[in-house]
């Protein structure tokens, strides 16, 4: 290798397509004589559906065809469990998951009940106004601590309880910690998160060609193959009759790995059936319903702690809401529960969770899933107790951190590859002192905050650490060719959505083939290309995909030396890859190119030794042990007005750890985009749902999304603790952004209005609820 | 988040829009800058028959001042071009300083100074300006035209007396009497929100400490934009300083409105906003007025 490309700030392949609005995104397909789609929807959180009539809507202008449950037939199936539930002893779960039209009963707004087909989106929407359903309202079930009432309304009326879940896990024995104590706290914590809210909403057109037996489906997945596979089951056909194309994806965030939506299933079955193609967009008022979410949590917690702030034992008890159906399984809860005991040394854990159904719409991960209500607590917790010894918020951090010498550290309970949880690596001391250096901690504590309070000014300090399990299995693969023309193309199953795949993937192939990384293609999301994958999710893609691009690109590599040793006649030690060719060391004038090496090796005529394969190419797959743990620190500075309580955050540091960085560039966007979300989730964005089940702001107007002006500048430093479990060394970045946010306002906040003396043991926040809690202190 | 059906029509003449009007009636909608009501129709909260596009008629956009500086703004100029007309700046400072805080520039763009006041939002900045620089709106019907002061023009959410047969041509706004001082300020969670609430003050102090006149007007604490009446009266006549800008503010706050509570501000945190705004705002035009600006 002659300049190593792998940690490079390389500008992204995909930008020009992008920039240039010539990327395909699904809702830019376009086929001779397609149809659309629209839904007719539950107005009611909870009820009965007494009847459906459609006769209306048929008779209105341009309506092919006005589907319901009981038109599907056979086809009308719940969806798949898509996680198991792990191996934890005396678990309780009863899964329940969402059907493709409610058939006897709606249990939130907004779930789908029919779908009309007309000419134009337009029609549709007229004709779907047409649809009459008949409800029998029942009173909903909106707060978490409803579900499990005596005489709580069953949600699911084959169930004797509204509870999906009850989960008890341990580590050590807290009863002994709480024994020896010096310090027990305890508190209520609430954390709600919101929608996902990414650019592009859900969409899917699907097209059926008869003559050639096969459908065609472009769907904004984070899944392209486990649909495919999952769609081809549902619909009698063979997976090759199946081509799935996830293509350019506004944002995918978690929502889209969700998978089988109602809407999702629908549209193969109705372009099978009229035998045209159709499409169905989502639009941005749908997305509130449609799409799943994340939500509340309630908390009630402990901490044991002895004289010197050292951590002996946390119990943590809560409710999570799974809303009406659960078809994700207890991943986002789960990692709560594994999340909890951040960069921590905690010996004894006792933690407790029951999932509950709601009626609101489903829950699944989005960006952080559960991770950010977990790292609340433990973070709230700490401050609180060092509070009460009078120690430093720092120092009791640092007293508690993870040794570097422990790795790898094992936290015993169970996380969500079902495995007990153990972090590979880490190194948390360097990076917490990093992060002080850069907000200048001690000056800020000792000098400025005395004097700015003495000025009248309302400035506080935020810092807290968060680990973030990545790189989870099972695998991904990858198959890279060296074209004739010298170009090498790269095709894996894993879909992209907007995270700088085409250039940081580009960057591993380009360091392993000596090429540059504009002379490497990627196809992904597209199952014609690549048959296997899992899917972009939990902060995979660098880790699973690129190590086993890696892996395809280094089986390339061999070939190309073998082939090139043959031809050169020299031995494989005395070859280099570099300029797109292979070449002797010390001698670049004898050297081949690569495209007319694989044209070579991919003959017209004459014979080959028998057991050669054609060409420079190679198929290779990896698939991690277990996750990679990433970690990192975030620290700001925050003013408020103590009149009008608004904000202005004044500095914003982040020191991350992901391992090996492959573009540092794409790196700290992928940190920017997700400390926008965290902002939005600590104090803009709220679902607010009246006692019905009503959504009360379901639309961008009132569900406020973070915008550039109340942005930060943010300030980001890197610490590299290679991970063991991959060649690369790398771990998932994709959510430690948005991770930490929430516990970093309400310390910060807390600091800032310390003369008024609130304690804050909720997010989200706002300056109506600061006020609230400032006039109640 | 598509329409439903309507017809379409794009008169270039006032008297043609309104024959239309008069023929279509309560089922006829005027479009003008479609900020706020394409999002309706989008929603399907309106569903208008018929929309009457005043956007051809280029008589409704104009910013001319009289001779004695009284300046007139036809209904369909953009919100943009109020914004940055020298005009405004010099006959109408405290609009001008208003129109930054409607929404963004892209919607300003479109946005026009009479849509927004015909849609009578309570949180718009426009109709609390209107009341507070006591403006005059002129109304065009089937072959009559009528004057309506700001303040009788607002009648109640979303209403005012306009009739659906009638357009919103032109808006007249007296010019200040010397010793003058203005200032609007609003709070709102970003840039571009409707405010939770905003404040208008035009005060006359013509010499020394003496307030001769005053108006404040809030936005978003009512249906309609809200004069804080006690507070006026009990600046009228008063000899200005911190506590008694601070005794105004409080009376505003407490006593001269009832604000509603809902999702974004508590009833309690509106009042205490709008006291915080009236200090700001009643401090910044007494202070303007005493530096002699108009
Ligand atoms: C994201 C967003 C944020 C916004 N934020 C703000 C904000 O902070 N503050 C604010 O004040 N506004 C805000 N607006 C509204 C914006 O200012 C609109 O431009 C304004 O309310 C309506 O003006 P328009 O010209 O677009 O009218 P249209 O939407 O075309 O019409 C509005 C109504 O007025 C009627 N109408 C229009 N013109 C006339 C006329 N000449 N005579 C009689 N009736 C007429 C129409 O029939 C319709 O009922 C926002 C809008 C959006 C989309």
């Amino acid at each position: 290798m002659t300049t190593q490309l792998f940690g490079q700030p390389i500008k992204r392949n995909e930008d020009p397509r992008l920039l240039t609005g010539q990327a395909l995104f699904t809702d830019d397909v376009k086929l001779p004589d397609m149809l659309y789609a629209a839904f007719v929807r539950s107005d009611f959180a909870h009820a009965r559906i007494l009847s459906i009539d459609v006769s209306g809507a048929l008779e209105m202008p341009g309506v092919v065809a006005v589907y319901t449950a009981e038109d599907l037939g056979a086809y009308w199936q719940p969806g798949p469990l898509l996680v198991p539930p792990p191996p934890v002893p005396d678990l309780v779960f009863n899964p329940r998951m969402q059907v493709p039209l409610a058939k006897d009963k709606v249990r939130h707004v907004g779930e789908p009940i029919a779908v009309v087909v007309a000419e134009s989106r337009y029609q549709a929407e007229d004709a779907a106004e047409q649809v009459f359903v008949e409800f029998d309202p029942l009173p909903a079930i909106v707060e978490l601590e409803d579900a499990l009432l005596e005489d709580a309304p069953l949600i699911h009326e084959d169930l004797d309880a509204n509870l999906n879940a009850h989960v008890v896990q341990h580590k050590g024995d807290y009863a002994q910690a709480a024994a020896q104590a010096r310090l027990i706290v305890k508190r209520r914590f609430l954390y709600d998160r919101g929608i996902a809210a990414a650019m592009e909403n859900r969409g899917v057109v699907a097209a059926w060609d008869a003559r050639a037996e096969r459908l065609t489906m472009w769907d904004t997945t984070q899944a392209p193959v486990v649909i495919r596979n999952g769609i081809a089951a549902m619909l009698g056909l063979s997976e090759m009759q199946v081509r799935v194309i996830a293509p350019f994806i506004g944002g995918g965030f978690g929502p889209k790995i969700m998978m089988f939506y109602p809407e999702e299933v629908l549209m193969p079955w109705i372009s099978m059936r009229l035998n045209r193609p159709v499409k169905w967009i989502e639009d941005r008022q749908e997305n509130f319903f449609a799409t799943t979410q994340e939500r509340g949590q309630i908390h009630e917690s402990e901490i044991a702690v002895a004289e010197d702030g050292r951590v002996l034992g946390v119990k943590d008890v809560f409710l999570h809401d799974a809303g009406a159906y659960a078809p994700y399984g207890l991943t986002v809860a789960l990692n709560s529960q594994c999340t909890l005991l951040g960069q921590y040394d905690v010996p004894h854990y006792h933690t407790e969770f029951r999932s509950v159904f709601t009626n609101k719409p489903i829950v699944t991960p989005y960006r952080g899933a559960g991770r950010q209500h977990g790292v609340f607590v433990m973070e709230r917790l700490l401050d609180l107790a060092a509070k009460e010894l009078g120690m430093d918020r720092v120092e009791i951090r640092r007293r508690n951190l993870i040794s570097p010498e422990k790795f790898p550290y094992n936290n015993e309970i169970i996380y969500q590859d079902f495995a007990p949880l153990v972090y590979d690596s880490g190194n948390y001391g360097p990076a917490l002192d990093k992060a002080l250096e850069l907000i200048g901690y001690r000056r800020f504590i000792d000098e400025e905050q005395p004097r700015l309070r003495a000025e009248g000014r309302y400035v506080g300090l935020g810092l807290v650490t968060y680990v973030e399990g990545t790189g989870i299995g099972p695998y991904e693969g990858a198959k890279v060719t060296v074209e004739t023309s010298g170009r090498v193309s790269v095709a894996s199953g894993i879909g992209t959505q907007g995270q700088g795949h085409f250039t940081s993937f580009a960057q591993i192939v380009a360091d392993q083939l000596g090429v540059g990384v504009g002379d490497v293609r990627l196809v992904t999301g597209d199952t014609a290309e690549f048959y296997w994958g899992a899917g972009t999710f939990a902060s995979r893609g660098a880790v699973v995909a690129g190590n086993a691009i890696n892996a395809a690109a280094l089986a390339v590599r061999k070939k190309i030396l073998q082939k090139a040793s043959e031809e050169l006649e020299i031995d494989q030690e005395d070859l280099e890859l570099a300029d797109g060719a292979v070449r002797v060391k010390g001698v670049p004038a004898s050297a081949i190119k690569l495209g007319d090496l694989a044209a070579r090796a991919n003959p017209t005529r004459g014979a080959v030794k028998p057991g050669t394969e054609p060409g420079l190419e190679a198929t290779d797959y990896f698939g991690p042990e277990r996750g990679a743990t990433a970690s990192g620190v975030h620290a700001m500075i925050v003013e408020v007005d103590p009149e009008t309580m608004l904000i202005d955050i004044r500095r914003y540091v982040v020191v991350h750890d992901c391992g090996r960085v492959i573009n540092p560039m794409i790196l700290e966007g992928q940190i920017h985009g997700g400390v926008a979300q965290g902002i939005g989730n600590a104090f803009y964005e709220q679902l607010v749902w009246d006692k019905n089940g009503q959504l009360l702001n379901a639309s961008f107007m009132d569900y406020l999304l973070p915008t550039a002006d109340v942005m930060p500048v943010i300030e980001t430093d890197h610490m590299e603790t290679p991970s063991p479990l991959n060649p690369l060394g790398i771990k998932g970045a994709g959510e430690a952004g948005a991770i930490p946010v929430g516990p970093l306002f309400a310390q910060a906040l807390e600091d800032a209005l310390s003369p008024l003396g609130v304690e804050i043991l909720e997010i989200p926040l706002s300056p109506n609820r600061l006020f609230e809690l400032v006039n109640d202190a | 988040m598509k329409p439903a059906p309507f017809q379409y029509f794009a008169p270039v003449t006032v008297d043609d829009a309104l024959a239309l009007l008069a023929e279509h009636g309560y089922d006829a909608k005027l479009l003008a800058g479609g900020q706020s009501l394409v999002p309706t129709m989008n929603f399907r909260l309106s569903q208008p028959g018929v929309l009457v596009d005043l956007n051809k008629i280029a008589d409704l956009a104009y910013i001319r001042a009289d001779s004695d500086g009284t300046l007139r703004i036809g209904a369909m100029t953009r919100q943009s071009t109020v914004e940055r007309d020298p005009l405004t700046a010099r006959h109408a400072p405290l609009l001008a300083e208003a129109m930054p805080h409607i929404a963004h520039r892209q919607i300003r763009n479109r946005g026009t100074i009479g849509g927004s006041l015909a849609h009578a939002d309570p949180a718009a900045e426009l109709p609390a300006i209107m009341v507070t620089l006591n403006a005059r709106f002129v109304i065009q019907g089937a072959g009559r035209r009528r004057e309506v002061a700001a303040r009788d023009f607002f009648q109640a959410l979303f209403m005012t007396d306009l009739a659906p047969d009638e357009i919103l041509t032109e808006i007249i706004i007296p010019p200040m009497p010397p010793g003058s001082g203005w200032a609007m300020d609003e709070i709102a969670r970003r840039h571009g929100d409707y405010a939770l609430v905003g404040a208008a003050a035009l005060v006359t102090m013509p010499e020394g400490d003496l307030c001769a006149d005053a108006t404040l007007t809030f936005l978003s604490v009512g249906e309609t934009p809200v004069v804080a009446t006690l507070a006026c009266a009990y600046l009228c006549g008063a000899r200005i300083d911190d506590a008694c800008i601070a005794e105004a503010a409080r009376m505003a706050g407490q006593e001269d409105m009832d604000p509603p509570g809902d999702i974004h501000a508590s009833v309690a945190y509106r009042r205490k906003l709008a006291q915080v705004l009236a200090r700001r705002v009643l401090t910044r035009a007494f202070q303007r007025a005493k530096d002699g600006v108009v």
